[in-house]
C-alpha cells in the first residue's frame, strides 16, 4: 500500500528558469555579481567596559568571518574605546560583518573606512646584531628605531603600513630574526572626517551590495 | 493582574492574600527598597511582570527572598530548562518578556537550551541568574560558571551586574531590550553580594541601553520602488514569518494581501499570521511545507517576505530558492537583510509600520488572476491527504485533525520537535496569531510540556491549551507534568506515540538504508499510567473509534490530562524537500526521495 499525496511526480512539474548565486543573489545578466574577497578596514566605536572585546571576537568566531587583525584601545573619551578591524571577505560578508557588529549592544557605531584612511601598525623586531653596521643601515632605511641592544641582538621598533613592515621584516631577515611581535592595523579617517560617524549610506541597508560603497582599500 | 492572566489563588498562612497590596496600591504604600534583590523585584513589578518561572538555589536566594513579599507569582519548575521554555512560551503568547530565574552554575547552565531556543526564535525573555559573590568570581568557587561568557552567543545582550546601586537599572534595561525592536532573550547575572547589598535605587524608566537603535520606518524611496514592483508583478507571493506575529503586524499583512489578492505563504514560526482557511492561503512552505506553497514559492516573480530570516529549512538550497523572484524583504533587523537571500528591495523597519507605508504606496493591484488560478490548481493537485484504513493503527494526521475540530480557533498549540510537530503544522488549521507555540530555529525536543505551562499562564481563561508531543520529545521534559499538576493547569497533552525518534527514523529510512541506529524506543513507558502517577489524568487511544470520545474527555477534564495515542509507527511526514534541495522537487512519497 502506498501512502502519501496525489499530484505530478517531481520531474513532471513546471520548473522555474532562474538561478541564484550561493550568496542568494538572483542571477540577472545585467547585474551579474562578482564576489572576490577584498580587504577593508572597519572601525567600531564601543563602550569601554569589560567583556566588549570578548563579545566582538566571539561574534567573529561563531559566524566564521575572516578577520585579519583586530586592535583595540581607548579614545579621547575615556568611556569609549575604538576597535579597528581588518577584514578580508567578499562584499556580502563585509556587509554582514558591519551589520552583525552593529547589533552588539555595547557597540556605538560601525564604519567602513574609505581607501584613503590612515592605516598604521607597529612591529618589534629582534635581530642578531653580529654585523651592527649593516643592521643599522637597514634600520635607517626603514626608519626603524632601536629600542634595545645587546652584544648579540638589537631590537627595533617600526611603524607604518602593513606593506612597509612586511618589507622591513624581509630585509631584516638576512641577519636572522630571533623574535618578532606585531600589532594589527589601527586607523583613522583623514582630514576633518569623523572616523566614528556612520556614513548615511551605511545607516541604510546598502541596496547595491554587489558594488562597494568605497574604493577598494588598498594598503598605502 | 492583567485580563490575560489566569487567576491563581495563592493563600498561605504567613501571607494571607487580602493583606497583599492590590492593584490600586501606589508607590508610597509599598515598603521601601533596601537591598539589591528588592530593587530587582521592584523593577520587575514596575515592568508589569506577573509570573516568574524558576528553581531556587544558593546564589539566587536573595532574589527569591524578595519575591516572597512580591505580587509576582512564582512557578517552581522541575528543571531550569523547563523554566526557560515556560518563560519563552509566555513571551510568545503574551508578547511581553517571560521571566525565568535560576541559580549560579548548574542552574544557569540548565537555562542555556531554553535561552538559545528563545534567541533563535527572537522571543522576548529575561533570564536572571544567581552568581557567586563578586569576591569569589573567577576563583572556581562552588557552583560558579562564567554565565555571561557561556550565554554571550545566545542572548541579545547579557550583563554581569556588579553594583547594588546599579542592579535595578541593569534589570530594567535588560527587560526593555528583550522586547524592543527585534525581540530576544536577555540575561542579567546577579552576584549574591550585589543582591544582598544595600541600595534604595529603583529605576523609574524602562528603556533599553542608549546604544540600541531601532528604525521604525523604511526608506520611503525603497518603499516606492517596491510598490512599483508589486504593481507590475504577475506572480506575486507574500511570505509571512514569525516577525509578523512578534510585531503584531498580522492585521496589516492580511489587509494588504486581501486587498491586492496576493497568495500568502507562511513560514513555520509565521503560522497563524494569516488564516489558513482563507482562499489566498497556501499555508506553510519549506522542508515539510505544502506542495502548493512550495510550487508557488519556486515559481513566483515577486516575493514579499515579512519578518522572516530565510532559514534553510524554508529555503532548501539557496541557488534554487525562488530563482525567478525579485525579493522585497521587510525586517526590523538590518542584519537579516541579504543574509541568506539577497533582497532587491530592503525595507528595514517595524513590520506593521512598513506594511502601512507599502499599502499607502501601492496604487493598483497586480494583474495576477492566472497566477491565483494556478495556485488553486496546485492546491487541488497536491492537497494534503493521507490514507487511513480502518484495519490499521491510527494515523497521527487523523488525531491532529480531530483535536483541531474539538477545540476553538483560539486554542493554543504547543509541540515538541519531530514528526508530531510537522503533523501539527500540516493538519491543524491556524487562523489566529499567538496560538502556535513551538521550537522553530533550535528544534528543541522536550519543548512542548513546559511551553504549555508558560502558554497556559499567558492565555485567556477560556483558551484551550493543547500540547501535541511525540514519545521521545515528551520523555525529555516529562517531569514538568508535576508542575502542571501542582498548579492545577488545564492543559491537554496528546502524545503521538510511535515508539521511535520518528523524524530520525524517517531520515534513516530515506538516507541511511533503513539502519535504525538508536532511533527505536522499544522500552517506551505507558504514558497514561505515568501521567496518573504524576497526578494528572491519563487516557489511551489505540483505535479510530476511541479518538473523538477520548479527546472530548481529555479536553473536558479540568486539569492536566495526557492522551497516549498509539499511532501507526510506519507513518512518515510528506511532502518532504530533502535537506538543501529544490523546493519545487518535493517528494510526496518515499519513492520520490
Amino acid at each position: 500500500m502506498t501512502y502519501g499525496l496525489e499530484g505530478p511526480a517531481p520531474e513532471d512539474r513546471p520548473a522555474p528558469q532562474g538561478r541564484r548565486t550561493p550568496q542568494g543573489i538572483r542571477i540577472d545578466p545585467e547585474v551579474e555579481a562578482e564576489h572576490e574577497p577584498r580587504r577593508t578596514v572597519i572601525s567600531a566605536l564601543v563602550k569601554h567596559e569589560p567583556g566588549v572585546l570578548s563579545d566582538v571576537s566571539g561574534l567573529f568566531s561563531r559566524r566564521q568571518f575572516n578577520i585579519e587583525s583586530l586592535t583595540v584601545g581607548p579614545t579621547e573619551d575615556e568611556s569609549q574605546a575604538r576597535i579597528t578591524l581588518v577584514v578580508e571577505e567578499p562584499d556580502p560578508g563585509i556587509a554582514q560583518v558591519k551589520k552583525q557588529l552593529r547589533k552588539l549592544i555595547p557597540v556605538i557605531s560601525v564604519r567602513e573606512l574609505p581607501g584613503d584612511a590612515m592605516r598604521r601598525e607597529l612591529a618589534l623586531i629582534k635581530v642578531n646584531a653580529t654585523q651592527p653596521d649593516r643592521v643599522a643601515a637597514v634600520a635607517d632605511m626603514y626608519g626603524a628605531k632601536a629600542v634595545d641592544a645587546s652584544p648579540e641582538t638589537a631590537t627595533f621598533e617600526i611603524t607604518g603600513s602593513r606593506q612597509k613592515i612586511d618589507a622591513a621584516i624581509e630585509t631584516f631577515g638576512q641577519f636572522g630574526i630571533r623574535e618578532l611581535s606585531r600589532t594589527g592595523t589601527t586607523a583613522l579617517a583623514r582630514d576633518t572626517e569623523d572616523t566614528a560617524s556612520e556614513a548615511p549610506v551605511e545607516q541604510q541597508v546598502n541596496r547595491q551590495q554587489t558594488t562597494s560603497p568605497h574604493p577598494t582599500a588598498n594598503d598605502d | 493582574m492583567s485580563e490575560r492572566a489566569a487567576p491563581i489563588t495563592r493563600e498561605t498562612d504567613e501571607q494571607p492574600a487580602e493583606t497583599r497590596p492590590d492593584d490600586s496600591s501606589t508607590e508610597t504604600d509599598r515598603p521601601p527598597v533596601t537591598t539589591g534583590a528588592e530593587a530587582v523585584v521592584r523593577t520587575l513589578e514596575n515592568a508589569g511582570v506577573e509570573y516568574a518561572f524558576g528553581v531556587q538555589g544558593g546564589a539566587i536566594m536573595p532574589v527569591y527572598d524578595a519575591l516572597y513579599d512580591s505580587e509576582i507569582y512564582h512557578v517552581t519548575m522541575a528543571h531550569e530548562q523547563g523554566a526557560a521554555h515556560a518563560a519563552d512560551a509566555y513571551g510568545i503568547v503574551s508578547g511581553e518578556p517571560g521571566l525565568c530565574l535560576a541559580t549560579s552554575g548548574p542552574g544557569a547552565t540548565n537555562l542555556v537550551t531554553g535561552i538559545a531556543d528563545a534567541d533563535m526564535d527572537s522571543d522576548p525573555m529575561l533570564a536572571l541568574t544567581g552568581q557567586v559573590p563578586t569576591a569569589f568570581v573567577g576563583n572556581d568557587a562552588f557552583q560558579e560558571t562564567d554565565t555571561t561568557g557561556v550565554t554571550a552567543p545566545i542572548t541579545k545582550d547579557n550583563t554581569f551586574s556588579s553594583d547594588s546601586a546599579r542592579v535595578g537599572q541593569d534589570v530594567a534595561e535588560a527587560f526593555a531590550l528583550a522586547r524592543e525592536g527585534r525581540p530576544g532573550p536577555t540575561l542579567v547575572d546577579l552576584p549574591k553580594d550585589v543582591t544582598n547589598g544595600e541600595t534604595d535605587r529603583v529605576p523609574d524608566e524602562l528603556t533599553p541601553p542608549d546604544t540600541y537603535e531601532v528604525q521604525e520606518e523604511a526608506d520611503p524611496e525603497i518603499v516606492r520602488d517596491a510598490a512599483r514592483r508589486i504593481e507590475a508583478s504577475s506572480r506575486p507571493v507574500m511570505l509571512l514569518g514569525g516577525g509578523v506575529i512578534k510585531a503584531d503586524a498580522a492585521e496589516e499583512c492580511r489587509a494588504f494581501a486581501i486587498e491586492h489578492e496576493i497568495p500568502v505563504i507562511t513560514t513555520m514560526p509565521g503560522l497563524g499570521s494569516f488564516p489558513e482557511d482563507h482562499d489566498l492561503s497556501l499555508e506553510m512552505a519549506g522542508m515539510h511545507g505544502t506542495g502548493y506553497a512550495n510550487m508557488a514559492i519556486s515559481l513566483c516573480d515577486t516575493l514579499i517576505g515579512v519578518g522572516t530570516r530565510f532559514d534553510d529549512r524554508l529555503t532548501g538550497g539557496i541557488e534554487t530558492f525562488a530563482p525567478d523572484a525579485e525579493v522585497i524583504h521587510v525586517d526590523i533587523d538590518p542584519a537579516e537583510i541579504s543574509k541568506n537571500i539577497h533582497a532587491e528591495y530592503p525595507l528595514v523597519g517595524d513590520a506593521a509600520t512598513v506594511m502601512e507605508q507599502l499599502a499607502d504606496e501601492v496604487d493598483a493591484s497586480p494583474e495576477a488572476k492566472k497566477w491565483r488560478a494556478q495556485c488553486q490548481q496546485w492546491k487541488s493537485e497536491y492537497s494534503m491527504a493521507y490514507q487511513a484504513p480502518e484495519d490499521e493503527p491510527v494515523k497521527p494526521q487523523f488525531v491532529v485533525e480531530a483535536l483541531d475540530e474539538a477545540t476553538s480557533d483560539q486554542a493554543i498549540v504547543t509541540t515538541g520537535v519531530g514528526q508530531h510537530q510537522m503533523w501539527a503544522c500540516q493538519y491543524w488549521t491556524y487562523t489566529e496569531p499567538r496560538t502556535w507555540v513551538s521550537s522553530h530555529g533550535l528544534g528543541t525536543m522536550g519543548y512542548g510540556v513546559p511551553a504549555a505551562i508558560g502558554a497556559r499562564l499567558a492565555a485567556d481563561d477560556d483558551q484551550e491549551v493543547v500540547c501535541i508531543d511525540g514519545d521521545a520529545s515528551f520523555l525529555m521534559t516529562i517531569q514538568e507534568l508535576s508542575v502542571a499538576v501542582r498548579e492545577n493547569m488545564d492543559i491537554t497533552v496528546a502524545v503521538l506515540n510511535n515508539e521511535y525518534i520518528g523524524m530520525v527514523r524517517q531520515w534513516q529510512d530515506a538516507f541511511f538504508e533503513g539502519r535504525h541506529s538508536a532511533s527505536e524506543y522499544g522500552w517506551c513507558p505507558e504514558f497514561d499510567k505515568l501521567a496518573e502517577a504524576f497526578g494528572a489524568k491519563g487516557f489511551r487511544i489505540d483505535e479510530y473509534d476511541e479518538v473523538a470520545d477520548t479527546i472530548e474527555a481529555a479536553l473536558a477534564y479540568d486539569g492536566p490530562s495526557v492522551i497516549d495515542v498509539h499511532i501507526d509507527p510506519r507513518e512518515n511526514v510528506y511532502p518532504m524537500v530533502p535537506s538543501g534541495g529544490d523546493n519545487s522537487q518535493f517528494a510526496l512519497t518515499e519513492d520520490q526521495l
